[in-house]
């Protein structure tokens, strides 16, 4: 940290300056508590206060449906705020073992400070089936500042169409909320904003008297769709649902197959379409054999064709960099210094090879690379 | 001791290759019932050890700022002592082998934690989890037996200067933390090479010790006396503070003398280890050197559970807070194969180790030939020995050997005849 710091001050300015009295009264406090730092005593008594990582308490779990949950979590001082329909990064300790997970924010910002997310439990999820039914107020979990580019356009446009399938729904009554809690008479008109709510059943239907309360209130049109009820969505459907749909600006966020048939029908039509995935689109990607990635330090993780080397190397204790783990934000990104990986999204290959490629490394996506064959990263395994 | 395979009655004889990966076998599965078993609950224990020894740090170090007043200095430096053992043992020592890299916890990684020592975590996890405990109690390979600095094992030469082996154990002890440091940079072996042949790494972790050792000191002899200096404090925070890392240091040792040098506790020869030692083999290995300390569960923590040392050199990596569980299913598989599970509470132990760090600073056979009637001519041969020259002390050790011999066989004797 301090050297950091001293780093810092010479790159900008090459004149002896002096050191400021909180930066030296810092140094004593780290001398006199060596090996630790200052922050690690202060974390001990202030896990939520500036200036340290940041951090979130679970102050309540509301049940929303059977199998989801709103998390309420006040978070470190830290935290920037949002834009509704940003996502965020949690980690949470599910029986002992940290796991990250990215959730989108459900609120606008809070007055009571805290940040809400509302977590569906998908089948053999572990940390969505923990935050459901296990979590308890008081638990605490690791927070990145809030990221995404599914927003709502400033100011708002005359006419929008929102379509969610499931958990979908999420990053939309974020922004539902907080336009809605400013009483903008303008935005008022049920004709403005049209959402297309896709679900399974009913019952599992999130945020569902919700929306149909906004829907009475004649601030959005709202057209539910049950799969058991209506069969599945069909994206050409849209144009009788919504008959001015080219005026409209779209939003869509849901499965993968939802988004793909939105993106296609929307193409063709030479329309506007801003989507919002969950999950990397991995699936027609015949997976290879798999292979090894070994770190500098030594450690060799055994890696199948299916698995990204960041899960593989997770699950083998490795601690590894990451972020939104779906190809998107480069936070995992590790050189590789020979080897082969496949890209899980289009089974693209990715070749090192010495005295061919970057003596420093071919840098690599770790969450959406599987190894295809023995890899070598530049990188000690556990930093 | 003498190294297993020189031993009379070698105490793995009755056991089958077989057996042997039997044992592998029975061990993998304690191992996996564990790893299966861990989670939230060890996660909790670990952080909840990490708070109270950070909290009872803090709090032991404020208490020490009022040192000029004799009861807060006493009440201060044995909560230091027990905050640095600690830290030392059940934290660092146990998060450095990686036994809670599991959680993925970065400020609990075996990767990222720097202890309260002189020596580096780096350093040490090269010598300690590399070094002896892939090479536990081999002869010439695993220096954490003696060191490098003394004797132990009947099979090394006797060399006058191991006269002074107690004392020397006896300083180690007392600033174990800089014996470490030397021992990981392998100082002696590199002081010996000439300046400009000393490697780069050497160099390195050189500059990186002393940083370590500056940075160290600073805040136990400088900064924190400082701040007791309003109160009248800095010599006696001073005192504590250096009180306090000698009862560490005293303490540590005692506790790793236990794990491996208690008589009874086998030694191996470098050249009866196979190339290829299978599982089974090294499980064996790690079963016969190491001795447990029976004792409290408080005893248990300030060990850091090395109390459990055999549990520990059987499985590192698996969380300390676990040893005590698997315990009495290690215990019953060396009862099932006959062998003999080593465990005496501390005192019994420590002596035990002092014993054969004083028997080994003489000539082989001299302790054994000694009594009160013959101790001025005994004497008068170990003064002989240690002045006159080699040739005089083969001879005389030559001799001492035979009687020892003789006396053996006469107190068997006399058994027998008890017996009977």
């Amino acid at each position: 940290m301090s050297s950091f710091a001293l780093t810092r001050l010479a790159a900008e300015d090459r004149r002896p300056r002096r050191v400021g009295l909180r930066e030296r009264a810092r140094r004593l406090a780290d001398a006199a508590v060596t090996p630790l730092t200052l922050d690690d005593v202060l974390d001990t008594f202030h896990p939520l206060r500036a200036g340290t990582d940041l951090r979130g308490r679970i102050v309540e779990v509301q049940p929303e449906t059977a199998e989801s949950a709103t998390i309420v979590v006040k978070p470190g001082r830290d935290w920037a705020g949002h834009v509704p329909g940003q996502y965020v990064r949690v980690g949470v300790d599910v029986d002992g073992v940290r796991l990250w997970r990215t959730y989108s924010l459900t609120h606008g910002p809070r007055p009571d400070g805290c940040i809400s997310l509302t977590v569906k439990a998908i089948p053999g999820g572990v940390v969505s089936n923990h935050l459901v039914h296990d979590a308890k107020p008081g638990q605490m979990v690791q927070l990145e500042q809030a990221e995404g580019e599914f927003v709502l356009p400033q100011p708002l446009p005359e006419k929008l169409l929102l379509v969610t399938a499931g958990s979908g729904i999420t990053p939309v009554i974020g922004m539902l909320r907080n336009l809605f809690s400013r009483h903008e008479p303008a935005i008022t008109h049920p004709g403005r904003i049209v959402l297309v709510h896709v679900n399974a059943t009913d019952p599992a239907s999130l945020f569902k008297d919700e929306l149909r309360q906004l829907a009475a209130d004649e601030r959005i049109t709202l057209l539910e769709r049950f799969d058991d009820r209506d069969g599945l969505l069909d994206v050409d459907d849209l144009d009788a649902l919504v008959p001015d749909l080219a005026e409209r600006l779209t939003y869509a966020c849901g499965p993968a197959g939802l988004l793909d048939a939105l993106e296609a029908h929307h193409a063709a039509r030479g329309l506007e379409l801003t989507t919002e995935r969950f999950r990397p689109a991995f699936g027609d990607v015949e997976p290879g054999e798999g292979g090894t990635v070994g770190f500098a330090d030594g450690t060799v993780v055994e890696a199948d064709g299916a698995t990204t080397i960041l899960d593989a190397a997770e699950a083998a204790g490795v601690l590894m960099p990451s972020g939104c783990r779906m190809g998107i934000c480069m936070g995992c990104v590790i050189p590789m210094r020979e080897g082969v990986v496949r890209d899980l999204r289009n089974g693209a290959l990715t070749r090192a090879v010495p005295g061919e490629t970057d003596p420093a490394g071919v840098p690599i996506q770790t969450c959406i690379s599987a190894a295809a064959g023995a890899c070598h990263v530049n990188e000690g395994a556990r930093r | 001791m003498t190294t297993i395979t020189k031993k009379p009655v070698n105490p793995t004889a009755h056991l089958t290759p077989e057996d042997i990966e039997a044992i592998g076998v029975e061990l993998d599965t304690i191992r996996q019932d564990i790893l299966d078993a861990r989670g939230e609950k060890d996660a909790a224990y670990i952080r909840r050890v990490v708070d109270v020894q950070r909290k009872l740090e803090l709090g032991s170090r404020a208490v020490l700022l009022g040192s000029a007043l004799p009861p807060l200095w006493v009440l201060g430096t044995i909560g230091l002592s027990v905050a640095k053992i600690l830290e030392n043992m059940e934290i660092g020592h146990n998060v450095m082998h990686g036994q809670w890299d599991w959680m993925r916890d970065p400020k609990i990684h075996s990767t990222t934690w720097e202890w309260d020592n002189a020596s580096t975590s780096d350093g040490w996890k090269h010598s300690h989890n590399e070094i002896h405990h892939t090479y536990t109690n081999i002869v010439g390979k695993d220096n954490d037996l003696g060191y490098g600095i003394m004797r132990v094992d009947e099979d090394q030469r006797w060399h006058p200067m191991y006269l002074a082996q107690p004392l020397w154990n006896l300083i180690n002890a007392c600033f174990f933390e800089y014996g470490i440091a030397a021992y990981d940079l392998e100082l002696g072996r590199n002081l010996r090479t000439p300046k400009e042949k000393r490697s780069e790494k050497f160099k390195n972790d050189l500059s990186k010790t002393l940083g370590k050792i500056r940075k160290q000191a600073t805040k136990d002899y400088v900064v924190n006396p400082a701040l007791a200096l309003p109160f009248g404090g800095f010599l006696p925070a001073l005192a504590a503070n250096f009180t306090a890392n000698v009862v560490r240091n005293v303490w540590s040792h005692s506790v790793i003398m236990c794990g491996h040098f208690p008589e009874g506790v086998e030694t191996f020869e470098k050249k009866s280890i196979p190339d290829n030692e299978t599982r089974g083999e090294w499980y064996l290995r790690q079963m016969l050197g190491s001795a447990n300390i029976s004792g409290s569960k408080a005893m248990h923590l300030m060990t850091g559970n090395l109390s459990h040392q055999i549990e520990h050199h059987l499985f590192p990596d698996l969380p300390s807070s676990r040893y005590a569980e698997v315990a009495p299913r290690v215990k019953a598989l060396f009862e099932k194969y006959d062998l003999n599970y080593h465990a005496a509470p501390l005192p019994a132990q420590v002596y035990s180790a002092w014993h054969k760090v004083v028997r080994l600073s003489l000539p082989n056979g001299w302790m054994e030939t000694t009594t009160p009637a013959n101790l001025p001519q005994q004497l008068k041969l170990l003064y002989g020995m240690a002045t006159k020259g080699p040739k005089v002390r083969r001879a005389a050790q030559a001799r001492l050997q035979q009687q020892a011999r003789r006396v053996q066989a006469e107190k068997a004797e006399k058994k027998v005849a008890q017996a009977a």
